[in-house]
């Protein structure tokens, strides 16, 4: 757990560096991501050392974004000034973005023989 | 007495587990979209917070401890990408096709539905980039002179409601293969769609994990085209 747990911090940070030193409109912990995948390719890391950590945050993942849903409180002036657009705007918008990445990806997935 | 206890990390975290463990049971019993886990932790922490006049800041003591690992979180989704590779590449393109798509799809329906609203630019701004994960979302919006603050709470209320709405939605469309939930999970509600995905099936979580990356990028390579055609 332990190793897990310093493998994707250390690789998170990495990503961080990289990031700012290249200039990259990304965050760090997506670089880290890809690292973490390259590095399980390249057998640098083994899938046993970073499986429990994995396992802890990934099936934990919805929880870590009570936080964030907590500090909507703080805009909730600017918020309930706008409250009738922004929301037809967020849900319609997420709907339309469900409905055209489902389909196009299930059409494309079938057509290439999968 | 209790105030200097409220400012540690102690209450935030053990009050948002506490509420979050509630949350889970009540959803276990009655697995319905609207009593979602985190939207309920989060109003009813809000509601606690404000009953007992505690500022935002204080909770957010513990609060930032949890958003922190989020970081190692997103780094973790490495793993299943690993393990499910081989089904990765041969549908890669199909992969890039659909996530490019969604992401057109996400900035043009956005600002559009907010024009018609009349909305001023700065909200419009504020809204492009609403279904990136929290961190690509923030630089974008400081970017193209979005407000900063106003963005990052439209990001968590979309990947709330898609991930409340999302699996049902798609399912009412015929879209069942996880590959394809999965990339539409991840495209349009970021990290809570790809958590909301992960507890319905490991690969299309992994596919969500991968278009939270591949839309992020793409939202921001493509977002200056469209804010310069708006009127």
């Amino acid at each position: 757990m332990l190793r897990g747990m310093a493998i994707l911090l250390g690789l998170q940070l990495v990503g961080e560096v990289l990031t700012r030193w290249l200039e990259m409109p990304l965050p760090g912990s997506v670089v880290g991501m890809l690292l973490l995948l390259a590095g399980l390719r390249a057998g640098i890391f083994r899938v046993d050392w970073v499986k429990d950590a994995a396992e802890l945050l990934l099936s934990n993942l919805s929880l870590l974004f009570v936080p964030a849903g907590v500090g909507v409180m703080v805009y909730a002036d600017l918020i309930a000034r706008h409250w009738l657009a922004l929301s037809v705007a967020a849900s319609l918008s997420t709907l339309i973005v469900l409905a055209v990445t489902g389909w196009s990806a299930q059409y494309l997935a079938r057509k290439g023989g999968k | 007495m209790l105030s200097p206890l409220v400012q540690t990390p102690l209450f935030g975290i053990t009050l948002t587990l506490v509420t979050y463990e509630l949350a889970s049971c009540v959803y276990r019993r009655w697995p319905l979209a609207l009593l979602n886990p985190v939207i309920v932790t989060a109003a009813c922490i809000i509601l606690f917070l404000s009953l007992l006049d505690i500022p935002y800041a204080q909770y957010a003591a513990g609060g930032d401890i949890l958003l922190f690992l989020l970081g190692p979180a997103v780094v973790a989704l490495g793993l299943p990408l690993y393990q499910r590779r081989a089904e990765i590449i041969s549908r890669l393109l199909p992969t890039l096709c659909a996530v490019s798509a969604g992401a057109v799809a996400s900035i043009v329906s956005a600002t559009g539905i907010l024009l018609l609203f009349g909305s001023d630019t700065g909200l419009i701004l504020s809204m492009a980039p609403k279904s990136v994960t929290t961190p690509i979302a923030i630089g974008i919006s400081e970017k193209i002179g979005g407000i900063v603050p106003l963005t990052a709470a439209i990001v968590v209320v979309t990947g709330c409601f898609g991930g409340m709405v999302g699996p049902t939605f798609c399912r009412l469309l015929g879209i069942r293969d996880p590959f394809a939930m999965g990339l539409a999970m991840g495209t349009a509600a970021h990290g809570l769609g790809t958590g909301r995905m992960l507890e319905i099936d490991r690969f299309g979580g992994a596919m969500a994990g991968l278009s939270i990356g591949l839309n992020g990028v793409i939202t921001a390579a493509i977002i200056p085209i469209f804010v310069a055609l708006l009127p």
